[in-house]
């Protein structure tokens, strides 16, 4: 068998994305841009009241209402289980779980109460606006870290308290040589994607079937979760994925809404359609980030730490979505880094409150667990008069000790970092930036009065969660080819990564590989796309299916030209002879030709140029970065200006470096969102303050420094056979810490930042009182 | 526009508004805030689209696009003032709709042009089926959103008497974001005579209900040479003088700091050498 | 409900003669009843830039437009920009420098970018900057979507010397 392809001509190469055309075009296919006829359109009633006992809903008006099909409130789903979680979660967190309309309680302004459905959206809108809610007000729960209240009879607003640990800590503490501790909160943001959320469902009757377009990120999981709840066979659900405008963790969990619309779809039998406007989205789509940690690190007097002790109150919001523990758990197992930390121990309050529910954005638990722990690196640097680059270089696993096994459990799987050269990571970037003449260059700026400073950051991520994911290749008798994945693209250029892995195993140019994501009736497991897993699982499987299916075609090939397989190449979808490229040849069309089922040819072989290929992982791989950052900060107003920052990372081996590199400052920028500017806001009544886009502030180009990306592949992962470690996530991860210590050095405040986002106002505050001091 | 204000009058009340450009009213209605029953579209009123100098005044008609000041409309330091505050007003694209008057008939405490129409005295006529009637800027601002203006009003014209040729001018805008609402905004405008500062007129917005100008910082500028320490005395009596927006962002201590900082930076420029803001 | 009225758009040539509520969004209109869904909605209070078209040459955010109000005018949408399969410089720009990944926010900048290349050719690279500031994007970090809009430029620039 020939298993030594042609060398790569694609893998690796920064090829144009195959998702690009019909996008720059206005062609693509958002879930708001289909229609089917006689759909109906769904506008949801949401609570106004943050914390209530619900004693009515008047929908009287709203029924008559022109154009209006039908409106439901609680009562009309009382039979339907809350919405489940989508991995096993604790017992405890259960009864937490979130109902398709509020039922008896309302737990925060803008819960979905009743839907209306009417033959158009602006009707609906209209009608919506007619239904009354009576409620009786409660006092809201707004401070997830004062002492729980209670949520319900016999539950806690405390539902779980998570706890992990490995080492002596105590001890540790008792004997160490200083201790630092930091009370640090990060603030509630989330992912906030430019398209908002959206869901249409269609019941074909004739086919006992329910559609619902708009599916993303877990399209299977999500077509187990609905069909359980409709009590339907998975067989009888089938999820459709067209264009998506952007994911980021938020979109493509399972949402009241995404129920709501199927069941519609099935009880009114017309097309149900669903689209958010930009309020709704901003107070019901899952929030993020928020906790507050009282952290402490023992260390000797070199800035070695001995042990790092976290008590953290994570403010989940109202009730417990899809993710259950989720977050608190990657906090939890992250935390550490890519530093030793002999001895850890953490605990999580996961308290409910009266906002938005939360649950994962991109690098969740990471981008809070950095900011906690690079701000302990830079105060144990403060504290012991040492050079911050040297602290973290005192603690950095080497590269001698990998794979490093940290006694934790995440995700189900142990922490066991697979790769990674830090140290080496860490060089590279200070060289890249010049970090010596960059201090040089920002003292002379100082003493020249402006507040100029630099931050660093080093972290871990995770990617290529396992354990399986599986493709399906296959080129039919005109040569086209068509890789089945059970994929999703949120807009990262997924197709295009896969179609580079499959052409160049394959021997066929990339742009001839039809990708398929996110259609559930296509295939019957897929693993969709977060937590960096898609280039690691489905491209791992990809490649296998691929391999497999260039086997089989050598195979019938070495067959039809009387030769054997490793004589045999293929280029360009055409398999010829390694030593005689002009000589005799056949192309991967003729060679599915002789594989149809009536072929003459075809012997007792299965029929169809079609193979599966299939990945097994046990473990996380566990791409790494350094980040680097300079802040200028106005003296009167308080306002950050980041003038330049430094993206450093090594992804194992990148597939696309083009995407990778957008990956990366896609990511930064999301993070500049959290350290700088982005914030849900709510008052003393539980009432969001940040329901536009004009309070809910993202950065646009102008707050966007120029980014600098180094992409290295020095510690490919060895857990696959490309050595892919995944790219989604790396971008954005320790943003908060690095401007967080630069905005500290720029401003003479050594630890001053302890709370996200560091607004104008914040910093102004901190300016102040360090002048009030005297210092500076 | 006679069948304009007929319609307004009309309408009015019943629930009628007049529509210009559209970028604060067409939101606040896709928000439901607003429900008017009816608008009234002056988009292609003509005779509503005048911007001219006439007798040392710049008249400027209600359809007049904020675009319209992209370039310089007046030769002078007018000219020169409303084309470098212009950039600061939202983005690009808003400019091409939303207009000169329909911001001031708007009242938003943090527009820019209202600053500018207070600091510089601006005359307002407003039409109505009644006939016409004249304010002075600094009678038309009534309250954060709220102007002296009937509901069956329609603001017509705005009038901006040209600046002396030697008029310096500064403007200094703080936000969260390039194009974002001014937290504190300062407008000075002076000549330099003899070496000292004279006729200073020193507006600050953002920071209250309605943009004006603030005497005492005026007074501290008044006959005196221009430079830091001065500026910063000027600085301090605006700071002091205002009574200060406060929100869940931006508390009164800091809303006094910032408008401190822009009325120094807006002094300072106004007394660079070259006179004219870099905005 | 109030009554319909009868409006005629002009989109990238070509004509719709429609009967509408007159409280119907310039976007809504464009992507519902004229079948374009290029031009997409992101915020619905103009603040995102998604919906931005061309309206006589000028960048507008089309969701703060009653369709009513662009009768006799020329509107542009992303789906005229291409001639047909050749795409526009500034499409091909896109695709050269990465400067789209989910692709919703893309048709907002494309127009936006035609809009300000076509009145200020010569524009500088600083106020480029600025009204590119106009619109979000959430997935780019927009690194790829300024070299795209520089390149694009120089190219126009070419072209009209």
């Amino acid at each position: 068998m020939d298993s030594n392809p042609s060398p790569g001509r694609v893998l690796g190469r920064s090829v144009p994305r195959l998702e690009d055309r019909p996008l720059l075009t206005g062609r693509g296919q958002f879930v708001g841009d289909i229609a089917f006829p006689r759909q109906l359109h769904m506008r949801v009633v949401r609570s106004p009241y943050a914390h209530a006992a619900l004693r009515a809903v008047d929908i009287a008006a709203a029924l008559t209402a022109p154009g209006v099909i039908a409106v439901w409130t609680g009562a009309d789903i009382a039979g339907l289980p809350p919405i489940d979680f989508r991995d096993p979660a604790a017992e405890a967190l259960r009864p937490y779980r979130q109902s398709l309309l509020a039922q008896r309680w309302l737990r925060y302004v803008g819960e979905p109460v009743a839907a209306v459905f009417a033959t158009d959206a602006y009707l609906a809108e209209d009608a919506a606006d007619l239904v009354t809610i009576a409620a009786d007000e409660l006092a809201p729960v707004l401070a997830a870290d004062a002492p729980p209240a209670s949520y319900a009879p016999g539950q806690s607003t405390e539902a779980l308290v998570l706890r992990a640990s490995y080492g002596e800590v105590d001890t540790a503490f008792a004997s160490a040589h200083a201790v630092v501790a930091l009370d640090l909160t990060i603030g509630r943001h989330s992912g906030v994607p430019i398209e908002t959320r959206g869901a249409l469902a269609r019941y074909d009757p004739s086919r006992d079937v329910v559609e619902l377009y708009g599916a993303t990120k877990v399209p299977h999981r999500n077509r187990d979760g609905l069909a359980r709840m409709l009590g339907r066979s998975t067989t009888a659900v089938v999820l459709k994925e067209g264009n998506t405008g952007g994911g980021f963790g938020v979109r493509g969990e399972l949402y009241p809404e995404d129920f709501l619309v199927c069941l519609a779809a099935m009880r009114l039998e017309r097309p149900v359609k669903w689209i958010e406007d930009r309020r709704e989205h901003l107070m019901a789509a899952n929030h993020s980030r928020q906790q507050r940690h009282h952290a402490r690190v023992a260390v000797d007097a070199e800035g070695r730490v001995l042990a790092l002790d976290d008590e953290f109150f994570l403010d989940q919001g109202a009730y417990v979505r899809t993710h259950g523990a989720r977050v608190a758990e990657l906090t939890i197992g992250m935390l550490p880094g890519p530093y030793r930390i002999p001895a850890y121990r953490a605990v999580c309050h996961f308290r409910l409150t009266n906002r938005t529910p939360a649950a994962t954005y991109r690098a969740p638990g990471r981008f809070e667990g950095s900011f906690v722990r690079e701000r302990l690196l830079d105060a144990i640097a403060d504290r012991l008069g040492l050079d911050r680059v040297t602290v973290r270089r005192r603690n950095l696993i080497t590269a001698a000790e990998m794979p490093f096994c940290r006694p934790l459990s995440v995700l189900g799987t142990e922490v066991i970092y697979d790769s990674g050269d830090y140290p080496l990571l860490l060089d590279k970037a200070l060289a890249h930036i010049g970090w010596d003449r960059l201090q040089a260059e920002l003292r002379q700026r100082r003493s020249a009065g402006e507040l100029v400073g630099a931050g660093i950051g080093i972290f871990v991520e995770k990617g290529g969660l396992g354990p399986l994911d599986g493709t399906r290749v296959s080129i039919d008798a005109t040569g086209a080819v068509e890789l089945v994945t059970g994929g999703s693209s949120v807009g990262q250029g997924i197709a295009t990564a896969m179609a580079q892995i499959c052409g160049d195993a394959l021997g066929v140019d990339y742009r001839r590989v039809r990708v398929v994501l996110g259609q559930t009736d296509r295939i019957q497991y897929g693993i969709g796309a977060h937590a960096s897993r898609a280039s690691v699982m489905t491209g791992s499987a990809t490649h296998a299916a691929s391999l497999r299916l260039r086997v089989k075609a050598l195979e019938m090939a070495a067959s039809l030209l009387q030769t054997t397989p490793d004589r045999l190449d293929i280029v360009d979808g055409v398999v010829i002879h390694r030593d005689r490229p002009g000589g005799a040849s056949i192309s991967l069309a003729e060679i599915a030709q002789h594989l149809a089922p009536d072929s003459p040819t075809l012997g007792d072989r299965d029929p169809g140029l079609t193979a599966e290929g299939w990945f097994r992982t046990a473990h996380m791989t566990y791409p790494y970065g350094v980040q680097i950052g300079v802040v200028r900060v106005d003296a009167d107003t308080g306002q950050v200006t980041v003038e330049r920052f430094l993206i450093a990372y090594d992804v194992g081996r990148a597939i696309n470096p083009m995407l990778v590199e957008g990956q990366l400052v896609g990511g930064f920028v999301q993070g500049l969102g959290g350290a700088l500017f982005e914030e849900f806001l709510y008052d003393d009544r539980g009432e969001p303050l940040s329901v536009t886009l004009a309070d809910y502030l993202m950065p646009t180009v102008r707050e966007t420094p120029p980014v600098e990306v180094l992409v290295t592949e020095d510690a490919p992962s060895p857990l696959n056979p490309l050595g892919i470690k995944g790219v989604g996530e790396g971008g954005i991860t320790p943003v908060g810490a690095v401007i967080a210590a630069a905005i500290d050095e720029a401003i003479g405040v050594p630890g001053g930042v302890t709370q996200l986002p560091a607004t104008p106002q914040r910093v102004k505050a901190l300016l102040r009182a360090s002048r009030n001091l005297g210092s500076v | 526009m006679a069948e304009a204000v007929r319609l307004l009058a009309e309408l009015a009340p019943h629930d009628g508004r007049i529509l210009a450009g559209g970028q604060s009213l067409v939101p606040i209605m896709a928000f439901r805030l607003a429900r008017p029953a009816h608008l009234i579209d002056i988009n292609t009123v003509a005779g509503l689209d005048v911007l001219t100098v006439r007798d040392e005044v710049l008249h400027i008609g209600a359809r007049v696009r904020h675009a319209a000041f992209h370039r310089l409309v007046q030769d002078g330091t007018l000219g020169a003032m409303l084309a470098a505050v212009v950039r600061h007003i939202a983005h690009y694209p808003i400019r091409f709709r939303g207009t000169f008057c329909g911001s001031l008939a708007h009242a938003d405490p943090a527009a820019e042009w209202c600053l500018v129409a207070v600091t510089l005295d601006a005359k307002l006529i407003a039409r109505s089926a009644r006939g016409k009637r004249r304010f002075a800027a600094r009678d038309f601002f009534q309250g954060a959103m709220a102007t002296a203006l009937a509901p069956d009003e329609l603001l017509a014209e705005t009038r901006l008497a040209i600046l002396p040729a030697d008029t310096r001018f500064g403007f200094e805008e703080f936000s969260r974001r390039a194009g974002d609402y001014a937290l504190a905004m300062a407008l000075a405008v002076l000549r330099i005579e003899g070496g000292v500062i004279a006729a200073p007129r020193i507006g600050v917005g953002g920071a209250e209900a309605m943009p004006r100008r603030i005497e005492a910082a005026e007074a501290a500028v008044s006959g005196r040479r221009p430079g830091e320490s001065v500026f910063r005395e000027a600085a301090a009596a605006a700071a002091a003088a205002i009574d200060p927006i406060e929100d869940a962002q931006t508390n009164a201590q800091y809303r006094r700091e910032l408008v401190g900082a822009m009325v120094y930076r807006a002094l300072t420029q106004a007394c660079m050498p070259d006179g004219r803001s870099r905005a | 409900m109030s009554e319909l009225a009868n409006v005629t758009l002009v989109i990238n040539g070509q004509t719709y003669t429609l009967q509408l509520e007159p409280r119907r969004t310039l976007v809504d209109v464009i992507r519902e009843e004229c079948g374009l869904t290029g031009t997409h909605a992101g915020c619905e209070h103009g603040v995102c830039g998604a919906c931005t078209v061309l309206l006589d040459g000028d960048p507008v955010r089309a969701c703060l437009m009653f369709a009513v109000q662009a009768q006799g005018s020329a509107i542009r949408t992303v789906e005229g920009l291409a001639d047909g399969e050749t795409l526009h410089p500034l499409q091909r720009a896109f695709m050269a420098h990465h400067g789209l990944q989910c692709g919703f926010c893309t048709p907002g900048f494309l127009m936006l970018a035609t809009g300000v290349l076509e009145r200020e050719p010569d524009i500088s690279d600083e106020l480029l900057l600025e009204v590119l500031a106009s619109n979000l994007c959430r997935c780019t970090g927009y690194q790829g979507i300024v070299a795209a809009v520089r390149a694009a430029a120089a190219e126009l620039r070419r072209a009209e010397a």
